[in-house]
């Protein structure tokens, strides 16, 4: 049984965490990618679930999602840590379901059920079962051997979309695209142009790796992003959240990027691990963007002027589903107009809202 | 008389090969008449299906068959500048026709060859005239063939786009030898797709290989040079103002020399000149009206008229140039600007880098009372906003800035984006700082209008469809950022796949520009040609 010791480590674990993401989430890009995040969190989660005290599933989804609104709240634009609570919460669900016989997973695809079934919500998720600390533990390694897998899993899929002596061109630092085109290089040749991104220019480091993979890079400025386009072939990238609606938020520059390539009508790439989908939509103009301090931008050296002029430091962009030609997750590609679908497959809707 | 003009002709012509087959050098009045008649029968060749206007100028003939010999020293001297040889075309051509036919049963083999390398000079001489002057001719040679807009103009391509070519370099070094100016070498690993332009590096000046005092190069204009690659003078209007202003300094400290005609030493003279500015950084589309301008005024000067005279008139013209048509249009379109509501009490305006004529209609804007806000957009690594940004807020303009990057963020708040312009192609498209198609491109997505200010100095006949072809490519070196302690490019010479690329120019298409303001008035991108054909009728 948990004793008081193990659950003061239970908090002392929680507190460190949060203040990780409130510390990491300023202007520099994130201090770890976003797969370390869904990492850190889940095992975090896994955590609470052994050592946390609960009696039935009910209880271990409050504990839980009281939790997640603290780690939310800790860094809003990590929607990372929201979408790896919602997948465990689901989880619970599902086991808790299987627990008890019945499975419920069908009823989400009938028009009728949905009418005349609440589902689940009538459920209070009250009965206790012995096994369900196992099975949701064991559930929640399996969604950690998928999490390891998924920069991989996307890699392999490469060779399916890029033809030798291509002209591609991507936005920013991800870590994702950066092995998508380094496993395709292996086998074809083909050139890759990197737009800087001011002010962090997280596109120096990625054409410094994709150079020293063997690949011919070139870096251009963010202004050239539309005079160059006309040479190029694919534009793909990588974002920080899927949206519900198939949009992207991703970092800033990606909206010209995409509206550049739809005037040239070139296909429009996104390297997206499942992860990253959020039930979110962009209508939250208040959570919707982050901005970082603008010395970025206009720097303290400027001197007077500084008090006189409104400096913006955007870092993230809207990308809107239309723009956007495909998505490739670590289950396939999709079309932006899939999103939805998957979206009702990894979470449930009573938990869009924490 | 018609027996003295064929005695002429074939006399001269003996003379002339005389001359060429001792080996002698040919005197200066020779080397005239032979180029004069050489232009003369490669005109006849054209005008053979007009018997009428023979007959005519048979008649002519006999009044101005004495006029060619009497007159060696005015006629070269016009024939020598290239630009007036059309002035001699009217007044030769007669003369020409009549000696043509009578010459024709006494031609022998080694006349044919001398009227075929005759012809061939002619035809390199009127290609170099045609470039500058196709109005002129449009204008003097009425009963000639239809106005010169619509043939055919050889053009030669520039040879700084031709740099992949080895044989354009070779040349190039050779005339820059010639002219004893020193040949700017490229630096660091050019991308593919650009391998047609060329390079510099900002650290190896041209200057650093001058001698100095330098003998051939004015100071003002070594000066100039090294104001021009270090981008110390930055920007269309400023860099064609600062041009005049060395040109004028130029014309103050010459003197001509003996023997000389000032219209012709005077141009010769620039040269060098211009081809060192070109070394320093490529020619802009304005550098280039303003220099034919000024050659045109040059050559324009009789030849009878006093030193002083002769320069203070082309001071004067220039001194003129400069104030019609960058200052005042400046002015005319500021006005046309404001007057006509382009800025609205309540606008939020948006600017890209730094255009002195943009600038110009704010503040002015602003003097009148009209309540706006600007936001100013800035892109690396030149970062020419912060300038703009600073000389609106010293004139009390309340600013928003930011990088290009942020531009789809910040433009729902906006109600109208003024961009300035490089020149203006003939096809419609507007040449520019690298970033303004992007930023009509994103305006252009959320229906928030663009216009593009512009005098019509700027204008000019290229055509150019894409940012690849001719475009300009500054110091890779200058994207290398320092963030946080680490350089992640600092090596990038070292790694032989990497490649950095500092583009300076790029073309906005016609449909992403709702409206062209000048001096002219509010027109259409496509307009452009329209208005070049009237400037060159009227010139």
């Amino acid at each position: 049984m948990p004793g008081p010791y193990k659950e003061t480590d239970l908090t002392e674990r929680v507190e460190a965490f949060l203040s990780d993401l409130k510390r990491g989430g300023t202007g520099a890009g994130p201090l770890r990618g976003s797969a370390e995040t869904a990492r850190e969190t889940t095992a975090l989660l896994r955590k609470i679930t052994a050592q946390a005290r609960w009696g039935s599933a009910g209880d271990l989804m409050e504990i839980i999602r009281k939790e997640g609104r603290r780690m939310t709240a800790a860094q809003p634009s990590e929607t990372t840590v929201g979408n790896m609570i919602r997948r465990v919460l689901k989880i619970i669900r599902e086991e808790y379901a299987r627990s008890r016989g019945s499975s419920e997973e069908a009823d989400q695809e009938s028009l009728h059920k949905l009418l005349t079934s609440g589902g689940l919500s009538e459920e209070n998720f009250r009965q206790p079962f012995a096994l369900l600390r196992t099975n949701v533990i064991e559930a929640i390694n399996e969604l950690l051997t998928e999490l390891e897998g998924t920069t991989d899993n996307i890699a392999m899929q490469a060779l399916e979309h890029i033809h030798s002596n291509e002209v591609i061109m991507t936005i920013g630092r991800s870590r994702t695209v950066e092995a998508f085109l380094k496993d395709a290089a292996r086998k074809r040749k083909f050139h890759v142009i990197v737009a800087e991104c001011a002010p962090f220019c997280q596109g120096h480091e990625m054409a410094t790796n994709l150079s020293k993979a063997g690949i011919e890079t070139t870096v251009i400025t963010d202004a050239a992003i539309f005079a160059v386009m006309s040479r190029v072939n694919k534009v793909i990238i990588g974002t920080q959240t899927v949206l519900a609606n198939g949009g992207l938020r991703a970092i800033n520059g990606t909206h010209t990027l995409a509206l550049a390539a739809k005037h040239h009508s070139t296909p429009l790439i996104v390297c997206a691990p499942m992860f990253k989908l959020s039930p979110q939509f962009p209508n939250e103009e208040d959570t919707f963007h982050k901005f970082v301090s603008p010395h970025e931008v206009l720097p303290f050296t400027e001197g007077e002027i500084l008090s006189k002029v409104n400096v913006h430091c955007p870092v993230f962009d809207y990308v809107p589903p239309e723009l956007i030609t495909l998505f490739i997750s670590n289950i396939g590609g999709h079309a932006p107009s899939y999103i939805y679908r998957l979206m009702s497959e990894l979470y449930h809707p009573e938990d869009h809202e924490l | 008389m018609a027996d003295s003009g064929v005695i002429d002709g074939p006399g001269r012509k003996d003379e002339i090969e005389r001359a060429k087959s001792e080996g002698k050098d040919l005197t200066k009045e020779e080397k005239q008449r032979l180029r004069k008649e050489k232009k003369q029968q490669k005109k006849n060749k054209e005008k053979k299906d007009d018997k009428a206007s023979q007959e005519n100028e048979k008649e002519k003939k006999l009044v101005t068959s004495a006029a060619p010999a009497s007159q060696p020293p005015t006629q070269p001297t016009v024939q020598k500048a290239p630009s007036a040889v059309p002035a001699t075309a009217p007044v030769s051509v007669p003369a020409l026709e009549a000696s043509a036919p009578a010459d024709k049963p006494a031609k022998t083999k080694a006349e044919l060859k001398a009227e075929r390398r005759a012809r061939q000079e002619a035809e390199r001489a009127s290609k170099q005239s045609k470039k500058g002057e196709t109005g002129q001719q449009a204008a003097t040679s009425k009963p000639k063939a239809p106005p010169s807009d619509l043939q055919p103009v050889v053009k030669r391509l520039p040879e700084h786009i031709q740099v992949d070519n080895p044989d354009v370099l070779k040349k190039l070094a050779k005339k820059l030898e010639r002219q004893q100016i020193p040949l700017r070498s490229d630096y660091g690993y050019k991308v593919s797709l650009f391998s047609h332009l060329h390079q510099y590096s900002r650290k190896a000046p041209l200057t650093q290989q001058l001698s100095i005092p330098s003998t051939v190069i004015h100071p003002a204009i070594v000066r100039l040079g090294l104001q021009y690659s270090h981008g110390i003078v930055a920007g269309s209007n400023a860099r064609s103002v600062a041009l005049l202003h060395a040109f004028k300094q130029v014309i103050r400290d010459y003197t001509t020399p003996q023997n000389e005609e000032l219209s012709r030493d005077l141009v010769n003279k620039l040269k060098p000149y211009i081809s060192f500015l070109n070394q320093c950084r490529p020619l802009s589309a304005s550098m280039g009206n303003a220099i034919k301008y000024i050659k045109k005024e040059i050559s324009n000067i009789p030849s009878n008229s006093k030193e002083e005279d002769a320069k203070s008139k082309l001071l004067n013209g220039i001194e003129s140039y400069i104030n019609e048509k960058i200052i005042l249009a400046g002015v005319a379109i500021a006005k046309c600007a404001i007057e006509k509501q382009k800025i609205s009490d309540g606008d939020v305006i948006l600017v890209y880098g730094c255009s002195s004529l943009v600038n110009h209609i704010l503040c002015e804007a602003f003097e009148k009372s009209r309540k706006f806000r600007v936001i100013v957009v800035d892109s690396r690594p030149r970062l020419e906003g912060k300038e703009a940004l600073r000389r609106l807020v010293q004139k009390g303009i309340s600013c928003t800035y930011v990088l290009i990057s942020a531009v789809s963020y910040i433009l729902p708040e906006v109600s109208k984006v003024f961009l300035g312009a490089h020149a203006l192609l003939a096809n419609g498209y507007v040449m520019s700082r690298v970033g303004t198609s992007q930023i009509a491109l994103v305006a252009k997505a959320f229906n928030v209008p663009v216009l593009v200010c512009c005098e019509t100095y700027k204008f000019c006949d290229r055509v150019q469809t894409d940012s690849f072809v001719s475009n300009e490519l500054d110091d890779p070196d200058d994207l290398i950022v320092t963030r946080k302690g680490t350089t992640p490019l600092e090596g990038w010479q070292n790694q032989s796949s990497l490649g950095l690329l500092n583009l300076v120019y790029d073309v906005t298409p016609p449909d992403f520009v709702d409206l062209v303001i000048t001096e002219l008035g509010m027109i259409p991108c496509t307009s452009v040609p329209v208005v070049l054909r009237v400037k060159n009728v009227d010139q």
